[in-house]
């Protein structure tokens, strides 16, 4: 009640800050917005190219996202979908248990190399990724991993055999799981195994969420490792290589509006998941922080 | 008896076979009744054994060298064609030594294990007349010993997939290794030549080092601290009580985030083009004569990345301190009003100390993920500006730099120089951040 009475009594001065906050969050939202709704406003434009003399399309189609899943000639986009896909299914199951495994053993376990392990961890952190990047071409090489579809294996494992060291935020929440629990259960009899599996993982949905999600969606997003790695073999290109092609010289004119169009498409599951888990990102920030 | 358990006392005090293990690993396990696992690294011994004759010691004798054979075109008489006879590949040289050399470590590492886990058994059959069965230790797997089972698989993936690479990478800095005068197949040891190039001032290659190290610093410097302070400012101005639909102004900002990065920058880089969407609607409204030259002039490139990039980085510093910020103390704030501080005050001698005593850790974090920030450099400008003659563009970073002398241009030691002083340059930067900030100094002022 009392606090009615203050609202309805707000200074001129004020309400007049109150009024430019708005306007100003209205002004930062539109920047913010804008350059998205013109990507999804450049995939519905019926005119071709990518530079065109007026800011608003001049015609409204629905071909460029035919064009994109059904035209298979020069640009393969349901070929790279499928092949993003596997690459994507693999990673995900193997970069979750890696990434879960490391941050549980360094949680919840107290051995030896822990610290090590850590320590081994950041400064592996410092240097630049891409170092890694052509000496991991050459082993794949030496592997046979880079020739027709032995690429996909090749991917996978460069997308998940590190992953290892990005256990900070999983950790970060495991660290904050009581250790009670696990102490009642092993009272009880259970096996550390047993805490994991039945216990820490159940309590931890969000971040497992939060890990599937993350690890499912870099192959989708990575355009640099997939490029070096495939190379010139069209049939195993990933989506992201695909669109990156879609903006060089030869493709851009016929093939922008298309671009556009396949990265509402993939940016569409990838926002949705984004927004159902921003939650457990704040979540795991703070708890990362904290630990 | 209480010795400890080391690879000197095994060796000293204990038995027979425990002795034997030196030569015939897994001797003294298997004497200590644990067959199947002295079976195990007795195996690993031979097929270690196996390796070294078959691959290991002409790799290594190979390394000094790098190979000094070329390849030749020979004539085939009966054919009538020219014939290539296979020359050596340096490359592949180089790769067989370092990982014959990591074999190797690794082998040293199981002979200590072994070693000591011999005495071990010896010194618990003596003590309690029994050791562990196989079943017993394979039961510890998933309970004490849990950490080993959840964590081979991973540490032997970032040893084969980063360690090895990096420390493969890090050798071909001191070789002649690159397109330069034909060293593509053979190449030799250089010692510190490639550095000296680096780091020499005068020199082309050295001039654009520096070049690129002094706006990579500037960058990195502008990335970070523009995106936390002006996010900060977002954050509190959206978690303000008088703030209405807090939730709708949060969403209009992730939403940034949520499409994919690659594909924004792609689009930001066409709509600043000269005929792109921005100067076309600049040229409409009539604001502007000719288009603006975003990618074109050095500094017009610069100023441009540094205002997309905040454009991409203040939702994800909104959205990391929004949950910090509701976790300041409510009681400080109260005790500040009672005593009269103002919303100023309140910010520098509350909020700001606060935020940077629990952010310190992500602020350094974040400045190495800027110095190494590809994505935003490579889609945007490319690295251009580039003048004639140079390899590096003037937006270039030493990563995207390191990315065009490897990838594209091919001067793999000059990349792999490059790698190691961006590398030296972090460790610093984040030893002497993390020695002198307050979460190091005193892990409890807040608290």
């Amino acid at each position: 009640m009392n606090n009615e009475i203050k609202k309805n009594k707000l200074s001129p001065r004020r309400r007049l800050v109150n009024f430019l906050v708005h306007l100003l969050l209205a002004v930062l939202s539109i920047i913010w917005v804008l350059p998205i709704f013109w990507i999804v406003l450049t995939s519905f434009r019926a005119e071709p190219g990518a530079y065109t003399s007026t800011f608003l399309p001049q015609g409204y189609t629905f071909n460029n996202y035919i064009k994109l899943f059904t035209d298979r000639n020069v640009l393969n986009f349901p070929k790279m979908f499928v092949n993003t896909l596997i690459i994507a299914i693999f990673c995900c199951i193997i970069s979750t248990f890696f990434v879960l495994s490391v941050a549980y053993s360094l949680s919840r376990m107290r051995f030896g190399f822990r610290k090590t392990y850590m320590n081994i961890a950041m400064i592996l952190g410092l240097f630049p990724g891409f170092m890694a990047m052509v000496a991991q071409y050459f082993i794949l090489k030496a592997m046979g991993l880079t020739e027709g579809s032995m690429i996909r294996i090749g991917l996978i494992i460069v997308y998940s055999a590190c992953t290892g060291l990005g256990f900070q935020i999983a950790k970060g929440f495991f660290d904050t799981i009581p250790r009670s629990i696990d102490e009642a259960a092993i009272i009880d009899g259970a096996t550390q195994w047993q805490v994991f599996t039945k216990i820490t993982m159940p309590l931890s949905k969000p971040i497992v969420i939060y890990t599937v999600m993350t690890s499912f969606i870099a192959p989708w997003v990575d355009f640099v490792f997939a490029k070096v790695i495939c190379r010139a073999n069209a049939d195993q290109f990933t989506v992201a290589i695909g669109l990156w092609n879609m903006l060089q010289k030869e493709y851009i004119y016929q093939w922008y509006t298309c671009f556009a169009a396949g990265a509402v498409v993939i940016s569409i599951p990838i926002a949705i998941l984004f927004i159902y888990m921003q939650r457990f990102y704040v979540e795991g920030m703070a708890g990362a922080v904290k630990g | 008896m209480n010795k400890k358990t080391n690879v000197i006392n095994a060796l000293k005090y204990g038995d027979v076979f425990t002795k034997l293990s030196a030569i015939i690993m897994g001797a003294g396990i298997i004497a200590h009744k644990q067959k199947v696992k002295g079976i195990f690294v007795l195996i690993l011994e031979i097929a270690f054994i196996f390796f070294m004759f078959d691959t290991g010691i002409p790799a290594l004798a190979m390394m000094p060298s790098l190979g000094d054979r070329e390849q030749e075109k020979v004539w085939n008489e009966a054919k009538q064609i020219f014939e290539y006879t296979a020359g050596d590949n340096s490359q592949k040289i180089l790769l067989a030594g370092v990982v014959t050399c990591f074999v190797i470590a690794a082998f040293i590492l199981l002979w200590v294990l072994q070693l000591r886990f011999s005495y071990e058994l010896e010194k618990q059959l003596k003590e309690k007349g029994h050791v562990p069965t196989l079943k017993e230790d394979i039961k510890s797997l998933f309970d004490k010993n849990l950490h080993i089972t959840l964590m081979s698989l991973p540490c032997l993936g970032i040893l084969v997939f980063n360690i090895v690479p990096l420390v493969y990478m890090i050798s071909m800095a001191f070789t002649t290794y690159s397109k330069e005068d034909e060293h593509l197949m053979l190449f030799d040891w250089c010692g510190f030549t490639q550095f000296s190039r680096v780091l020499n001032m005068n020199g082309n290659i050295g001039r654009q080092f520096w070049h690129v190290l002094a706006w990579t610093v500037v960058w990195a410097i502008f990335a970070t601290f523009l995106n936390y302070i002006l996010g900060m400012i977002l954050a509190m101005v959206i978690n303000r009580k008088d703030t209405k639909w807090k939730a709708f102004w949060r969403f209009c900002f992730i939403l940034s985030i949520a499409v994919p990065q690659f594909v924004t920058l792609m689009i930001m880089n066409i709509m600043l083009q000269p005929s792109g969407a921005i100067n076309i609607l600049l040229q409409n409204l009539g604001l502007i004569s000719s288009p603006l030259p975003f990618w074109q002039n050095a500094l017009w490139a610069r100023i441009t990345i540094i205002v997309i990039n905040i454009w991409i980085g203040i939702p994800y510093t909104m959205l990391q301190i929004t949950g910090i910020l509701q976790n300041i103390p409510a009681d400080l704030y109260e005790a500040a009003k009672m005593d009269g501080a103002g919303p100023v005050t309140i910010f520098f001698k509350i909020t700001l100390p606060y935020m940077l005593f629990v952010t310190t850790p992500y602020l350094i974090s974040s400045f190495v993920g800027n110095i190494n920030n590809f994505g935003v450099i490579y889609l945007l400008s490319g690295g251009g500006p580039t003048y004639v003659g140079d390899t590096a563009g003037q937006t270039d970073l030493l990563v995207t730099w390191l990315y065009k002398l490897t990838i594209d241009q091919q001067y793999y030691n000059l990349g792999a120089v490059i790698g190691i002083m961006t590398f030296v340059i972090l460790t610093v930067v984040t030893l002497i951040t993390y020695r002198n900030s307050g979460s190091y100094k005193n892990e409890e002022a807040f608290m």
